[in-house]
């Protein structure tokens, strides 16, 4: 063909492209402005204008959005309908909008971003959710009170000792339960170690997604220790529906204290050095510092709480504005930050683990002997043993576990402070064996909210920082 | 020429033994990880039980560089179409391994919002029951599944004749 | 399948005097509409919880911010199903100094279900209005993007209302076959 290129010499004409006649599309127009307005506002749902079933790029191969599936279209973000409004400054061609996600190695779970980008730079961030969406507060209101812990505990499930909490603590303000000594005091012991747990994963993933990759490795190490101690005392490494309305599913296992402090020597022992890993290198300090900023203002006004809040300098932390199941008699600080930013989130959590590090050495201590549950024959199942002995026992068992026991009529919010910040439940009984609704407030719901607030013009690779500092758990997200 | 004829003769069906056996040694995952069987998925490959012994050394993002999809977590509706894009996007031969009661059948949410098992959406090779499973289960339905491929009783074209 | 579980839950009894915190008591003051109560729990304060008419919402909202209620924490809806209004929006902020938590629940009707949106007082209420609206149908007026957040988007129903089926397939057993 005589129009080649002629590479050799440097005479090179962009090549013109005609129009394919058979789809009936016209050439897209030169002007830029006129180009812009072709690319405006569409709302799904409402009548096609034109220009969707045109071509989109110059020379580009015609990817036609099948018209019966505008939600597939969406899905793979060819369609972005939302009505932001285009920037005059930079041509709408020099704007590229991709999807971080659903499947991506860095997302956390299933959490889709759709993002804006100019170059290597983030203009607008949309997250997109529900990718998790399990039912489980439809599910909540075909189980029965003591099934509960079984369906909340998988929500959050990198902390499900406080998800049981919240669920067992909301139940227990309905049916004015209070908790014995030693329930309470094992269910600190067992939130906190799963706070640690918790925080060394997060550690690991942060590491994982800056590209530390050992720190990955090094964090799972730890966790195994704490996962070897919650199946010797429930029975799962994971999920383990332990924390029941009436207490705690079983008593402490014999030799416990022998693991607790070996839990106390080793986790500090390696939290060390992994702070001598992070802290003084420079690729780290330079991925983490000063990157994805959240004011104090905008986090109360997203409900952001936790790390997160408390690296931006808010002072909230619900175990000390609204302390649940005795932890106000141990003796713990909260660690603030002051910038709001990744590094600070990193230099909270590490001392969070430490403070907890702190509470499970008194309750340690200071464990009191007694029950592991409320002694109410109608909500608590009775010992194996006794079934054998007496009708009662008998009865109250095949009660509680057929029908199951009956809740007061009411509604009531509990929350707990989950490692990922304010982890909620809205109750409401209608005097049967079965909540009538169960709302969970997750609180990666609220930081996948606040994630544009936290992105604004940052480029990619801190979008990945930042989006690894807030911690979210998509099952919190999505339920 | 034939279609997919069966191999036939000494030659090819050792061929095809050496290739099955080959497969299974370097076998790598795609990241598919979706809930809390994914935390596992992960600690399985961390050090304390370790997949990279077994030639899983490296989990793929990309599914054009995986052969095998452990669905790690419950699917729901909205996913769907993605685990299937996902799947076809990875190229031949390729396995599925269904992790946990909600990949296989929907575990213990039974209702609007979960495809009932992963299977309804994608051919699954084999079902690792748990809830989650923990490392060494996840382990257990690996090794079966190469042992399935290694013995032929999971088939996959060799040899195109 | 309808209601489970007996009869539709009471609202909680309201005591017939003010209520005893300052920054409820400066609420009560300045909205009569607003009936505030308590709801009592066990080894911890009491819930104090208003309930504000619909259309007061906003000014409601805005003068518990301007108090100092300025951490958004939570907006659910619960259908009530048989009683009037089917739906209650309960809305959750908290003041951090001195640290007091409020619930509102607003009353939505069945026939007219929408409400107007809040997002201008606090912006995280954004994703709540519209899993509320996703779940349940309730509008938002003034929202600025009220599409389904969780489910997909081409979704019919809201599927936590009360007639709406949990969705379940028969499961099959072993035994299921031998018992011809």
């Amino acid at each position: 063909m005589s129009d080649t290129p002629n590479f050799a010499t440097g005479d090179v004409e962009a090549p013109t492209i005609e129009a394919p006649d058979a789809v009936g599309a016209e050439a897209p127009p030169e002007d830029a402005a006129e180009r812009r307005e072709l690319h405006d506002i569409w709302v799904a749902g409402t009548e096609e204008p034109e220009w969707v079933s045109q071509a989109t790029d110059e020379g580009a191969q015609e990817l036609l959005p099948d018209a019966e599936e505008p939600a597939l279209a969406v899905q793979r973000g060819t369609l972005v309908d939302d009505d932001y409004v285009a920037d005059d400054t930079v041509a709408a061609d020099e704007r590229q909008i991709i999807n971080l996600g659903p499947q991506h190695p860095s997302t956390h779970g299933v959490l889709r971003l759709q993002l804006e980008l100019e170059g290597e730079t983030i203009r607008r961030v949309k997250p997109i959710i529900g990718y998790l969406h399990t039912g489980m507060e439809k599910t909540a209101e075909t189980l029965t009170f003591l099934q509960g812990p079984t369906n909340v505990t998988r929500m959050d499930y990198l902390s499900p000792f406080h998800n049981e909490l919240c669920f067992s603590l909301a139940v227990e303000h309905l049916l004015e339960l209070p908790m014995p000594p030693r329930a309470k005091a094992i269910r600190v012991l067992m939130t906190e170690l799963n706070r640690i747990a918790s925080h060394l994963l997060w550690l690991a993933t942060q590491g994982m997604d800056i590209g530390a990759l050992s720190m990955m490795l090094y964090g799972w190490r730890e966790r195994e220790r704490l996962l070897e101690f919650f199946e010797k005392t429930t029975g799962l490494r994971m999920n383990h529906n332990y924390i029941r309305p009436g207490g705690v599913a079983a008593d402490l296992p014999d030799g416990w204290e022998e693991d607790i402090e070996d839990i106390l020597k080793g986790v500090p022992a390696s939290v060390a050095e992994y702070e001598e890993l992070l802290n003084e290198n420079p690729i780290f300090l330079d991925r983490t510092q000063g990157v994805g900023i959240i004011t104090p203002e905008e986090a109360m006004a997203y409900g952001v709480s936790g790390p997160i809040a408390r690296a931006a300098g808010i002072q909230l932390d619900l175990r000390r504005v609204a302390p649940y199941s005795g932890i106000e008699q141990y003796d713990f600080e909260i660690p603030v930050g002051k910038h709001g930013d990744v590094y600070d989130r990193y230099t909270v959590r590490v001392a969070e683990i430490r403070e907890s590090l702190k509470i499970v050495s008194q309750v340690l201590e200071t464990m009191p002997a007694g029950d592991y549950r409320a002694e109410d024959r109608k909500v608590t199942p009775p010992p194996r043993k006794r079934i054998d002995e007496s009708m009662e026992a008998l009865i109250h068992h095949f009660k509680i576990f057929t029908e199951g026991f009956k809740v007061p009529a009411g509604a009531i919010w509990q929350s707990v402070e989950s490692p990922r910040g304010e982890l909620g439940m809205y109750l409401v009984s209608a005097g049967g064996p079965r909540p009538w609704r169960l709302h969970v407030r997750g609180p990666s719901f609220a930081a996948v909210q606040a994630l544009p607030v936290m992105l604004t013009d940052s480029l990619i690779a801190d979008m990945i920082s930042t989006l690894a500092s807030s911690d979210p758990v998509l099952g919190d997200v999505d339920r | 020429m034939a279609g997919a004829a069966e191999p036939s003769g000494f030659l090819l069906t050792s061929l095809e033994k050496g290739v099955n056996w080959a497969r299974t040694q370097s076998m790598w995952p795609a990241t598919f990880g979706l809930a809390c069987c994914a935390i596992e998925m992960m600690a399985a490959g961390a050090a304390h039980n370790d997949l990279a012994r077994f030639g899983m050394e490296v989990f793929r993002a990309s599914p054009r560089q995986a052969d095998l999809m452990i669905v790690a977590g419950r699917v729901s509706q909205k996913m769907a179409p993605v685990l299937r894009q996902v799947y076809d996007q990875m190229a031949e031969p390729k396995w599925v391994i269904s992790m946990g009661a909600c990949a296989s059948t929907g575990g213990m949410f039974n209702n609007y919002a979960l495809v009932q098992g992963v299977d309804e959406v994608v051919p699954v090779d084999m079902y690792v029951p748990g809830c989650p499973p923990g490392p060494q289960s996840l382990m257990h339905g690996i090794l079966s599944l190469q042992a399935q491929i290694t013995s032929g009783e999971i088939k996959r074209p060799v040899v195109q004749l | 399948m309808t209601a489970k579980g007996g009869e539709v839950p009471p609202e909680a009894q309201a005591p017939p005097e003010l209520p005893n915190h300052p920054l409820l008591s400066e609420l009560a003051a300045s909205f009569e509409e607003v009936s505030f109560s308590q709801v009592p729990r066990v080894e911890a304060g009491p819930q104090d919880t208003a309930l504000v008419p619909r259309e007061q919402i906003v000014a409601f909202m805005e003068a518990a911010f301007d108090l100092g209620y300025r951490m958004f924490v939570d907006l659910c809806a619960v259908d009530y199903f048989r009683r009037d209004p089917r739906f209650e929006v309960v809305v959750n902020v908290l003041a951090l100094d001195p640290p007091h938590r409020l619930i509102v629940r607003v009353g939505v009707p069945a026939d007219d279900p929408t409400m107007p949106s809040i997002t201008g007082v606090y912006p995280g209420a954004n994703f709540y209005e519209r899993e509320a609206f996703d779940l349940f149908g309730i509008q938002f007026a003034g929202h600025p993007d009220l599409t389904r957040i969780l489910l997909p988007d081409d979704w019919e129903g809201h599927p936590l209302r009360k007639d709406y089926e949990v969705g379940s397939v028969p499961v099959q057993f072993k035994g299921a076959h031998r018992a011809e």
